[in-house]
């Protein structure tokens, strides 16, 4: 007891008991499923031949080693996210897979077997330009590195250089004037020569220029429409030798940029002679330069062909080339690897690794079987949405039944006679399914999803997970085992577009199918688009979305359907124009009519403007209020309001002595927070603003003195958790706000913003946190009956279930009765973190970036997915499983215990009625 | 405002139940009209301008003054007129359509006195026509700044806020604003309180470790263990001479 805070734990131990997995839970209803991004780079492990290891370096900073048999993922080395951890170049030789990282300021070595690192070096300050292997009498010891340092050279483009002699050769243009050339010497780095060749048509020797067969530097120029050929090592002043397109009667297309493609198979040996030459978009043709080292050959011609690659093994080189086989492919694949190795009959065998623009990754085999797909666009989730999934047909039917409007005694009882017979052919079905399978070895009965079985199970906790991803491609995975039901490829999204996903009609109004709108917005031009799908299927709907030629600021949900049972979005654009979608007469008339009541907020951070709008009846807008926050003090970094299916079930909370303190639940209430301009550690801080999203009206203003962002925070039921870095203690701190209205509700049957004069009391706590966090939702049930928890998303991959009972303002600094009465921890100022609240163990869930919750049909669950890397679902019971009975639940005891009582009753009755008998006779 | 910030930091200490702090400068019932804008304080005044019109176009009119005194202690106050005749009528004809009245006071800044005080644009508010009508014209107007004493929010509500359709038949009740001006700075969010939690555990530390570690079991209850062992001994030892004395009177 000599430490205050191990009083404390074993203090609050007493209240929140612990809620970890059991050991034989794990995975039974979880899933977790890692990704590494786009390929940059790829090779093959060649280094033994029955080897099945690939090797992967991605935008996201990660080099990963896969299984080619399986696309499983062998090991993983995630590095910092940003510039500082970008994958510059990716070298293979051997077991010893070299890798540039971070701009050319570490040099480090793997060993690819095992995934360890061999060793790191810092290299001298400068930009990465290029890297290459250096190879003396065919092995190879050196790895030559180039950078950019300081501005001494005026050179714009590099290339490396080295045939396997003593030499390495360093290539530089300056544009359009020449071409420099520069030996280094291998043993100590000295330049051994240094050469100027005039190349006024040459502007970057990256893009035109390869090196093919015995040091012949090849280049094509647009201009002339010519090949330059150049030896590098030629001794007296070298020229470049012109070999015009024409004379070899080839064409370029139109408007394209011609690219060689040329391979060196091994650093010690030169590049082979052969090499592609790009003329159009689809259009190659395989070129041999000569032995003379000026002539070229045409060898043959591809036409249709997007790809092409070499790959070599042993003494035989395979040229691969990939051509479409329908001309409405829309994903186009931008990267194409390929492996050759002999076969044991010493014929060539292949594999190919194709990355498409949809961020997928195929592996294909030889007979253009494909072995595997990697959907890794699911490393960069937007945004996500979970859907309902249908009814099956028997359980339709029923629901069908009561949906539609009666129409005589007579047919109403035929109608349920029918959907009788339905409901017992389905059950005699299921029972024959069940001996079938019965009947079956155990191992063979497969319970695999598919788009055609889905359907709702019994507590509704299956779901389908809709998501979206930052390269346009769409997402249907069935929540219960994480298997990709659907997709779809968004072609013609920007790079910086917005996402914004709407459920407008959800699986409730069958024989409507459900339907989603995806508004997707460029970041630039604020132009935006509609996509319209039926979230179970992935299919695009028939309906045709609205044109929307202006800019659009804002989209809300309204709870207005039109005779479709579809929500009204309504789209704002920057006339504050209002369209609405969809736009039938009956929903113009609806709108209409409910006009006045229809209000909306604009925030233009920028100019740190929040206004309100108010839509007229012919569906223009008008302005109503305006609040402003200078941008010379503070900026808007957050606006967040309250999510639409959440439901409080209690008004209020029970105090100690028994009166209700009754909650300021506002729907309209949006919680805005600032950052000040001033970083100043002394003078910065984070404001909380609770402004009314109809009136205007602000609530309620709070600043956070000496703290600065980033801020996390999250608006729900009648309180607002925030998270900020406290400057001056240099520590994560929490924040909790909590309104209420006070011991008597001003109007309990309805809240309008309009109609609420009296503000709300608000109570505020803070509490420091001794981890920094990266996300933070909160859980969200059926009704709202179960108490709510706080997941928050750590760096580590953690992610926490902090119960929210731990941020409640009213925890008492000193105890009394009341508080007591009340269940209240008393406060303490740092918040715990205990490994049990993990809600998932070691599966950690890489740069987590999003959770999303949602409620299930059980009110005790609430289904969690997280996303970043990797994407982590589960479910968590904030108040235990109180409606389910445990998976180890004695039923044998309870009934044989029941059992044993009806017969002691039936036999005591009996017995009863003997001596009842046998009394009377006497 | 000095005392006013002791009270801050007095409620931010003991996190209880945080009363939002406003400071009531000044009610002016509005009635006093004629009051000259220019008085003694060394404030300066802003319009306070308002709108009512049947078809919800804007077309802002004076209303009245606000007195701004900023500095260490921001006060504010109001001096406006009656309404007319005609502005009465066309209240009671907004209400009657469920239009909207509103407010706007220019953005100001309160603190900064060297520079152009004034900035572009306005704070807009409103409150159903109705609902002031039905209120008698009783409205509160709160202005909210924020940390450097720029004005940020404007937000106007009658007492009762409810339109309950009930007719106004006084024309008297709707000649005067009766109204409630408040200014609100932003509220200070407390920092986590490490100090009075370390003094309170060690307080109870005192009380519950301290008896318990100074003394010992024995120290506690030497006075009943010594007559017990001195009891043992001696019984110890009487049963010896005892059995002693009866060995003596066997032989």
């Amino acid at each position: 007891m000599s430490k205050p805070t191990s009083l404390f734990v074993i203090f609050f131990s007493l209240f929140v008991m612990s809620e970890a997995v059991f050991e034989d839970q794990v995975g039974k209803f979880d899933w977790r499923q890692q990704y590494v991004g786009k390929t940059l780079f790829a090779h093959f492990d060649s280094h033994s031949q029955s080897s099945k290891k690939l090797f992967l370096a991605t935008d996201k900073n990660i080099f990963a080693s896969f299984n080619s048999r399986t696309g499983e993922l062998f090991w993983r080395h995630v590095d910092k996210a940003g510039p500082e951890g970008t994958i510059d170049i990716l070298l293979l030789h051997g077991q010893d897979a070299l890798m540039v990282v971070g701009g050319g300021r570490l040099l480090r070595s793997w060993d690819t077997n095992m995934g360890g690192l061999n060793w790191e070096a810092v290299l001298d300050t400068g930009s990465f330009q290029a890297a290459c292997f250096v190879a003396m009498q065919d092995t190879v010891k050196h790895v030559a590195v180039l950078k950019k340092a300081g501005t001494v050279r005026h050179w714009f483009s590099y290339l490396v250089y080295s045939g396997g002699e003593e030499e390495v050769y360093v290539l530089g243009v300056v544009p359009n004037s020449h071409l420099t050339i520069i030996a280094y010497s291998l043993e100590d780095g000295e330049i051994i020569k240094q050469r100027s060749v005039e190349a006024p048509w040459l502007s970057s020797v990256e893009s035109s220029c390869v090196v093919v067969g015995h040091g012949v530097l090849m280049c094509v120029d647009t201009a002339t429409l010519a090949l330059y050929a150049l030896p590098i090592q030629a001794e007296e002043a070298p020229q470049f030798n012109q070999i015009l397109l024409q004379s070899l009667d080839l064409e370029v297309s139109p408007g394209f940029q011609p690219v060689l493609v040329s391979s060196q198979p091994h650093p010690a040996r030169s590049p082979i002679s052969e090499f592609f030459l790009q003329l159009g978009p689809d259009h190659h043709v395989l070129l041999q330069l000569n032995a003379d080292g000026y002539t070229i050959a045409p060898l043959r011609d591809f036409q249709p062909a997007f790809l092409v690659s070499f790959s070599t093994t042993g003494e035989k080189t395979v040229a691969a080339v990939m051509t479409p086989k329908n001309e409405t492919s829309d994903v186009f694949p931008p990267q194409l690897y390929v492996h050759a190795f002999l076969k044991k009959d010493d014929s060539v065998g292949y594999r190919v690794l194709v990355q498409t623009q949809d961020h997928a990754l195929t592996f294909i085999q030889q007979p253009g079987r494909v072995v595997w797909t990697r959907e890794e666009a699911l490393a960069d989730v937007v945004t996500m949405e979970m859907v309902d999934l249908p009814l099956t047909g028997t359980q339709a039917e029923l629901e069908g039944e009561f949906g539609k409007k009666a129409d005589g005694l007579f047919p109403m009882v035929l109608k349920r006679l029918s959907s009788q017979v339905i409901l017992l052919q389905a059950w005699l079905a299921h029972l024959w399914k069940l001996f079938y399978e019965a009947r079956k070895p155990h191992g063979q009965v497969k319970n695999e999803v598919t788009i055609e079985t889905l359907s709702r199970d019994e507590f509704n906790l299956q779901k389908m997970m809709v998501m979206v991803t930052a390269s346009g491609k769409l997402f249907g995975i069935d929540s219960k085992s994480g298997s990709i039901l659907w997709k779809h490829y968004l072609e013609n999204v920007q790079p910086n577009a917005v996402f914004k996903l709407i459920v407008q009609r959800t699986t409730a109004h069958f024989p409507h199918p459900p339907q989603c709108t995806l508004l997707i917005k460029d970041k630039d031009t604020g132009l935006a688009s509609l996509h319209v799908f039926n979230p179970i299927f992935g299919r695009k709907s028939h309906i045709a979305p609205p044109a929307l030629p202006r800019p659009i600021l804002q989209s809300l949900l309204l709870p207005v359907i039109d005779q479709d049972y579809a929500k009204v979005l309504l789209l704002v654009d920057d006339q504050y124009k209002v369209t609405a979608f969809p736009s039938t007469k009956n929903v113009l008339q609806q709108l209409q009519e409910m006009a006045s009541s229809i209000f909306f907020y604009l925030i233009r951070s920028d100019q740190g403007n929040l206004s309100g709008f108010r839509l007229r009846k012919d569906l223009s807008t008008e302005r109503i209020w305006e609040v402003v926050l200078p941008t010379e003090v503070q900026k808007i970094v957050a606006v967040n309001g309250k999510r639409p299916n959440e439901h409080v079930h209690s008004q209020g909370r029970v105090m100690g002595d028994r009166s209700v303190l009754y909650k300021y639940l506002n729907p309209n209430l949006l919680a805005v927070v600032t950052e000040s301009t001033d970083a100043h550690p002394e003078r910065a801080f984070v404001g909380v603003f609770l402004v009314d999203g109809v009136t205007g009206r602000i609530i309620h203003e709070a600043v956070q003195r000496k703290a600065r962002g980033p801020v996390h925070f999250v608006h729900s039921e009648n309180w607002v958790v925030y998270e900020y870095w406290n400057t001056k203690s240099r520590r994560n701190e929490f924040s909790v706000l909590e309104l209420f209205e006070g011991t008597e509700l001003y109007n309990s049957t309805v809240f309008s913003s309009l109609d609420r004069p009296h503000l709300p009391q608000v109570l505020q706590q803070t509490y420091i946190f001794p981890s920094p966090i990266t996300t933070m939702e909160a859980t969200l049930t059926e009704k709202g009956i179960t108490s709510r928890h706080l997941l928050v998303g750590l760096p580590s991959g953690a992610i926490l279930s902090l119960p929210k009972m731990f941020l409640d303002p009213r925890r008492p600094e000193v105890v009394t009765e009341h508080s007591r009465e009340e269940n209240l921890i008393p406060y303490a100022p740092e918040m715990p973190i205990r490994t049990e609240w993990f809600i998932n163990y070691n599966q950690t869930v890489a740069r987590v970036k999003g959770i999303y919750t949602a409620p299930s049909g059980l009110e005790s669950t609430c289904l969690v997915v997280a996303y970043g890397l990797d994407i982590y679902q589960t479910r968590v019971y904030p108040s235990k499983q109180f409606d389910v009975l445990k998976d180890d639940y004695d039923y044998v005891l309870i009934s044989s215990v029941l059992f044993a009582l009806f017969f002691a009753t039936m036999i005591s009755k009996r017995l009863a009625q003997v001596k009842l008998l046998n009394r009377a006779w006497r | 405002m000095a005392s006013v910030s002791r009270s801050f930091l007095l409620l931010s200490i003991i996190p209880t139940i945080l009363i939002l702090c406003a400071d009531f400068a000044c009610c002016n019932t509005g009635r006093k009209t004629g009051d000259g804008l220019d008085t003694d304080f060394s404030g300066f005044s802003v319009p306070l301008e308002h709108s009512f019109e049947v078809d919800d176009v804007s077309r802002f009119r004076m209303r009245g003054a606000l007195q701004l005194r900023g500095g260490r202690e921001t006060s504010v106050s109001l001096s406006q007129s009656q309404l007319s005749e005609e502005d009465r009528n066309n209240l009671k004809e907004v209400a009657a359509v469920d239009g909207l009245y509103k407010i706007r006071v220019p953005r100001v800044s309160l603190t900064d006195r060297q520079t152009e005080r004034q900035m572009d644009g306005y704070l807009t508010a409103f409150v159903r026509a109705c609902s002031l009508v039905e209120s008698h014209l009783s409205d509160v107007i709160t202005l909210h700044t924020d940390v450097s004493g720029y004005l940020i929010g404007v937000s106007i509500v009658t007492i009762p806020g409810a339109c309950r359709g009930t007719e106004v038949e006084d024309e008297v009740d709707l000649e005067a604003f009766n109204t409630t001006l408040t200014i609100i700075p932003p509220t200070n969010a407390p920092q986590p309180e490490t100090a009075l939690f370390i003094e309170r555990m060690d307080i109870e530390h005192e009380k519950r470790g301290k008896p318990q570690e100074q003394k010992s079991f024995f120290a506690k209850y030497w006075m009943y263990i010594v007559p017990l062992v001195l009891f043992l001994m001696m019984s110890g030892a009487q049963d010896q001479s005892g059995v002693g004395a009866a060995n003596g009177g066997g032989r």
